[in-house]
């Protein structure tokens, strides 16, 4: 169960802080441009996070107490692959549900 | 050549906006199935939608306070996630630095993906466009998109509260992650930061606080970034 408090402060400091990027450069520093290095960096967090993210979640999930299981690995890969290959969201998401729920029903 | 009205543009950002609901709605959806299952309200799932505007975020947060990770780890992750919107604000600072403050102050608020995105091309495409017309197109792409967002949201906490829990949902936001990171490995130096990153995040799991993904999540973007060097090195010696 998540906790009230956490949950509003997540909320108004997730919302200000968001708020607060998008609104620098627009806002605040104008024209001045981002050095390269920087954006060089920022390029890579998205495709950092996620991934960092999810690793444990697919090798230890908790729905089985924390053991890999065939029909959760098995959908990570079809899921990442597919998006791999077809650079497609929904193909993705697709190929991701389609392993799960075809080897839960499976087995 | 007479230019087309602020009107007539705000409506033609409306149409290039519009498919763009289609491709975030089902994020909305999942967002609102999934804080409903988590035991948040409908009030509290559509203040995080209306205050923080930010479907990966707002993913990355939620799972986060499931997994009990401590407030400032899960602020600090969520907003590691938003950091791509720094490079928004910076992209499109050349074309609407100039707007007035007011037309700015929305503006950040609906700075997302998609209109991003939208908004970039176009303005590239015609940088002699004048800037109440820039204003009137990022304003009416953003329109649709906003309205798709919080609507679906709220479809999905409606939805929430009638789907059983046999359905194992628990690993709908991990395929919905997989499959926005999927598509992002476009070059080396992506894949080589996705997996330093999923391998520190494997052997960091012991590190107090859940501070191992900021940890890994760091340690990916400087190898994106040192990969990115040496292959333009390599490129242009």
């Amino acid at each position: 169960m998540i906790d009230r408090w956490q949950l509003w402060v997540v909320i108004a400091g997730l919302g200000l802080g968001s708020y607060a990027m998008r609104f620098v450069f627009m806002g605040l520093v104008g024209r001045r441009p981002l050095p390269e290095w920087a954006l060089r960096h920022l390029r890579y967090t998205a495709v950092s996070i996620f991934p960092a993210l999810v690793a444990p979640l697919v090798v230890w999930p908790e729905a089985t107490g924390g053991m890999l299981d065939a029909p959760r690995g098995l959908a990570a890969l079809a899921a990442l692959g597919t998006g791999i290959v077809t650079r497609n969201v929904f193909a993705s998401m697709g190929a991701g549900a389609l392993v799960l729920f075809g080897m839960l029903y499976w087995f | 050549m007479t230019l087309p009205t602020e009107n007539a543009t705000f409506w033609r950002g409306v149409v290039d906006g519009l498919p763009f609901v289609l491709v975030s709605a089902p994020f909305g959806v999942l967002f609102g199935v999934l804080a409903t299952e988590g035991g948040l309200n409908l009030l509290e799932i559509l203040s995080f939608s209306l205050v923080v505007v930010a479907g990966a975020a707002q993913f990355t947060a939620l799972q986060l306070m499931l997994d009990n990770a401590p407030t400032i780890v899960v602020l600090a992750s969520a907003l590691a996630v938003n950091l791509r919107l720094v490079m928004y604000s910076a992209g499109l600072a050349p074309h609407l630095g100039g707007a007035p403050l007011k037309a700015r102050l929305a503006a950040a608020y609906m700075l997302v993906d998609p209109v991003y995105a939208l908004t970039a091309t176009r303005y590239d495409a015609q940088p002699s466009m004048p800037m109440p017309l820039k204003v009137a197109y990022f304003f009416g792409t953003a329109a649709p998109v906003m309205i798709g967002w919080f609507a679906s949201t709220l479809i999905g906490a409606a939805l929430g509260t009638q789907i059983p829990e046999a359905y194992a949902l628990d690993f709908a936001l991990p395929i919905a992650f997989i499959a926005m990171a999927g598509p992002m490995m476009r070059t080396a130096a992506h894949m080589a930061a996705a997996f330093v990153a999923v391998v520190l995040a494997l052997c960091l799991t012991w590190l107090p606080y859940g501070t191992g993904l900021l940890v890994a999540g760091l340690g990916g973007m400087l190898t994106g970034a040192r990969v990115e060097l040496m292959q333009r090195e390599r490129i242009t010696p």
